[in-house]
C-alpha cells in the first residue's frame, strides 16, 4: 500500500471512529474506496479505534463481503440458495465456471439469496441485481 | 381515455428483469411528446409473475399491464385496456383480490419515500395513537394482539417489549433484524423498498413502549438497493420530525440509524446481530443473558425482524383487536408468505394464519415453472423442513407446522418440481450449516462438515444403512449440542428430506472402475 493510501485509509477511519461498533462501517468504506481491503490498513485502523491487530484481523476475514486482494473487473455474485437451485442454479454456476475460467476479468462467487427467488436463478453482476438469468445472458453482461 | 399517473415498481426484483427500461421508455414518450403522463416509482405489488408491471390511473382505478418491456410502451399508452399485454384493473386480479394486505397495503400503491403520500394512506395514525399512551398500555395492546415474532422462532413481541421496559438501565435500544437471509425470503426486502415509512413508524412505537432513544437497522449486504432506499427515508423521516428529538411535536426523542450487514447468515440470529452492530465478529452469545435485559453494547433491546416491528403501526392504528381477530388458534393477524423457486406464479401473498399449504402452491402459485409435477416444497428457509405433497393440507400455523416437524420461520415456500434430488438437498443443508458456521460451537462447526461427508458417502452407495443411521445421530447431536438455530435446526431439512423421501437415499454402491 502506498503512502497516499496509508493517509487515505487512516482519513476513512477517523472519519466514521465515533460511530458505535465503528469497525464494520470502516471496514466497508475501505473495501468500497479500493475495491479490498488491504492487509496494511489492519494495523492502521487497530490504531485508530484502539483496538489489537488481532481483533481486526478477526472480524475482517469473518465476513464473505471483505476482500482481500483486489477483484477482477466483473464480480458475479450468483445466488446457490435453495429456490434458485430449484430452477438450476448449479449447472448454472458450471457452466459460467467453464466459461469464465481463468484468463478472463470475470470472476463468479457464490451468495445464498438475494431476495429475488420469485424471479429465479437470480444474480448480483457488478452490484445489480438481475432475475431469471441464464448462461448467455450473463455472458452478455461481463462481456459487453 | 385520460391518463393523469403511470406506476412503474423501483423494486429491486421488478428492476432485475427490466423496470427501469420500461420506465426510461416511458419518458421517451413524454419528452418526445407523445404522451401527457407523471411517472411515479413504487414499490412492488409483489405479484413477481407480472413484473414488471405498469400501472394506468384511470377514473376506475389502476389498469396494469405485465409483463412489460420497453417496446410495448409506446403501444400500451397508445391502446390503453384494448392493449394485449392488460391484466385489467389490478386491485381485481384474483391473486390480489383475495388476500388481506395489512403490513403490505400500501406496498406497490404508493411512492415509498413521499412521506405525504404515507400519510394519505393512513401512515403515522398509529405513531399519533401511541404518543398519548402510556408506555405500558403500548405494550399491553402488541400483547393483547396475539403478534409473534415473524422471524422464525415467534415469539410473542408483547412479553419481549415487556421485559426491556421493566428493565432498568441508563439508555436501551431498539434493533430492526433485517439480516434474515433465508433463501426464498424476500418480504423484508420488499417492504424496507415500498413502504419504509411503516418499518420507521413501528421502530419509533417501538422505542415509546419500552424508553429507548436510539434504535438500528441491520440490513443484509446482499440487499444494497433496499439499504438506499431506507437510509434516504430515516434522512426525510428526520428532516420532517418523524424521528429525532422532538418526534411530530412531542417533545419525545428517538433517533435511527441503518447499517449494513457483511454477508454473514448467521448475523440473522439476534445475538450474532449484535456482536456484528458492536463492530465484533458475528458469533452466537449464550443465553441466558436475554438480550432483552442484555443486548447492545449490554443494554436492554428489543430485537425484532422487519415483518414483526411492520406490523406495529396497524395494530396500534386500529386496535389490537382488529389484528387478532385474523388467523387461527395461536397464530394471529396475518403472514407475509412468499411464494418461490420453480413456481408458475411466485411472489408475496399476505393472508391472515390458515390457509392451506395446497391453497398457497396450487391456487397461488399455479404449479412449477418448468411444468412437471410438484414433488417438494421447503417452507422456511434453509433450515425449513422439505415436505412431500401428501402434507399439502397443512393449514399454515405455527403449531399445524410444528406438529408435522416443520416451521414456518419467515413465511418462505420454495417449490421443486420431479427433478429434484433430496439426498442433494440434505448434503446442501449440512454444507450452508458448515459455510456460515459462526463457529463458536463444535456441533455446529465440526459437525456440519462430518454431515456433508456421510451424505457423500451415502451418494456412493458406500454402507449406506451405517451411514444413514450415522447422519440420525450427528443430527441429534447438532439439535441438542449447538448454541443456536443455525446448528440447532439442520437436522430439519436433513430428516424431512430422509423421512419423506426414502427413495432418494437408497443409493447402489458403484461398480468399481477397475
Amino acid at each position: 500500500m502506498s503512502e497516499l493510501d496509508a493517509a487515505e485509509v487512516r482519513e476513512i477511519a477517523e472519519a466514521l471512529r465515533s460511530l458505535d461498533g465503528a469497525l464494520l462501517p470502516i471496514l466497508h468504506a475501505i473495501n468500497d474506496r479500493f475495491g479490498y481491503v488491504d492487509e496494511a490498513a489492519v494495523p492502521i485502523i487497530a490504531d485508530v479505534l484502539n483496538l489489537s491487530r488481532a481483533e481486526v484481523h478477526g472480524v475482517l476475514t469473518f465476513y464473505h463481503d471483505f476482500r482481500r486482494e483486489p477483484a477482477k473487473r466483473h464480480i458475479v455474485r450468483l445466488c446457490r440458495a435453495e429456490a434458485c437451485q430449484s430452477l438450476g442454479a448449479d449447472r448454472l454456476a458450471e457452466e459460467l465456471d467453464a466459461a469464465l475460467g481463468t484468463g478472463t476479468d470475470a470472476t463468479v462467487e457464490t451468495v445464498y439469496c438475494l431476495g429475488n427467488c420469485a424471479l429465479s436463478p437470480a444474480a448480483l453482476v457488478d452490484g445489480k441485481l438481475y432475475g431469471r438469468v441464464t448462461t448467455d445472458s450473463v455472458l452478455a453482461l461481463v462481456r459487453r | 381515455m385520460t391518463i393523469r399517473c403511470v406506476y412503474i415498481p423501483a423494486d429491486a426484483a421488478a428492476l432485475s428483469v427490466g423496470a427501469g427500461d420500461v420506465a426510461r421508455a416511458v419518458e421517451a414518450e413524454v419528452a418526445a411528446g407523445r404522451a401527457d403522463v407523471s411517472i411515479v416509482r413504487t414499490g412492488s405489488r409483489g405479484l413477481f409473475w407480472l413484473e414488471p408491471l405498469l400501472e394506468i390511473e384511470t377514473p376506475e382505478g389502476r389498469l396494469g399491464f405485465g409483463p412489460v418491456t420497453a417496446e410495448d410502451v409506446t403501444g400500451i399508452l397508445a391502446a390503453g385496456a384494448d392493449h394485449p399485454l392488460c391484466v385489467g384493473l389490478v386491485e381485481e386480479i384474483p391473486w390480489l383480490k383475495s388476500q388481506q394486505r395489512v403490513t403490505f397495503a400500501r406496498c406497490g400503491v404508493i411512492d415509498p419515500l413521499s412521506l405525504s403520500d404515507y400519510e394519505a394512506h393512513g401512515g403515522l395514525k398509529g405513531l399519533r395513537r401511541a404518543l398519548d399512551m402510556a408506555p405500558d398500555d403500548i405494550v399491553a395492546a402488541v400483547t393483547a394482539s396475539g403478534l409473534r415474532g415473524r422471524g422464525g422462532a415467534g415469539f410473542p413481541t408483547g412479553i419481549k417489549w415487556r421485559t426491556v421496559a421493566g428493565a432498568t438501565a441508563d439508555r436501551k435500544y431498539v434493533v430492526c433484524n433485517a439480516d434474515e437471509g433465508d433463501s426464498g425470503t424476500f418480504a423484508d426486502r420488499m417492504l424496507m423498498e415500498g413502504d419504509p415509512f411503516l418499518l420507521i413508524e413501528g421502530m419509533v412505537i417501538a422505542g415509546l413502549a419500552v424508553g429507548a432513544t436510539k434504535g438500528f437497522v441491520y440490513v443484509r449486504s446482499e440487499y444494497p438497493h433496499a439499504f438506499r432506499k431506507l437510509r434516504k427515508a430515516i434522512g426525510i423521516a428526520q428532516a420532517a420530525g418523524m424521528l429525532g428529538r422532538n418526534i411530530l411535536g412531542s417533545g419525545r426523542r428517538f433517533d435511527l440509524e441503518a447499517r449494513l450487514g457483511a454477508g454473514a447468515y448467521i448475523c440473522g440470529e439476534e445475538t450474532s446481530l449484535l456482536e456484528s452492530l458492536e463492530g465484533k465478529r458475528g458469533q452466537v452469545r449464550p443465553k441466558p443473558p436475554l438480550p432483552a435485559l442484555h443486548g447492545l453494547f449490554g443494554r436492554p433491546t428489543v430485537v425484532n425482524n422487519v415483518l414483526s416491528l411492520a406490523a406495529v403501526p396497524t395494530i396500534l392504528a386500529e386496535g389490537a383487536e382488529y389484528y387478532r381477530d385474523l388467523g387461527v388458534g395461536r397464530s394471529r393477524g396475518t403472514m407475509p408468505i412468499q411464494l418461490a423457486g420453480n413456481v408458475r406464479r411466485g411472489g408475496l401473498i399476505e393472508r391472515a394464519f390458515g390457509l392451506t399449504l395446497r391453497e398457497i402452491v396450487e391456487d397461488y402459485g399455479g404449479g412449477t415453472r418448468t411444468g412437471r409435477p410438484v414433488r417438494a416444497v421447503q417452507v422456511g428457509g434453509p433450515l425449513g423442513a422439505y415436505w412431500p405433497t401428501s402434507l399439502f393440507d397443512t393449514p399454515f400455523d405455527y403449531e399445524a407446522f410444528a406438529s408435522r416437524g416443520g416451521m414456518i420461520g419467515h413465511g418462505g415456500v420454495v417449490v421443486f418440481d420431479d427433478s429434484v434430488d433430496l439426498l442433494r438437498q440434505a448434503r446442501f443443508a449440512f454444507a450452508f450449516c458448515a459455510f456460515e458456521s459462526c463457529g463458536k460451537c463444535t456441533p455446529c462447526r465440526i459437525g456440519s462438515t462430518r454431515g456433508v461427508e456421510t451424505m457423500d458417502r451415502i451418494a456412493r452407495g458406500d454402507r449406506v444403512a451405517d451411514n444413514l443411521a450415522l447422519v440420525r445421530d450427528l443430527c441429534e447431536v447438532l439439535r441438542d449440542g449447538s448454541l443456536c438455530a443455525l446448528g440447532g435446526l439442520t437436522h430439519v431439512p436433513v430428516l424431512s428430506a430422509l423421512d419423506h423421501f426414502p427413495e432418494d437415499f437408497d443409493r447402489q454402491p458403484a461398480v468399481a472402475a477397475e
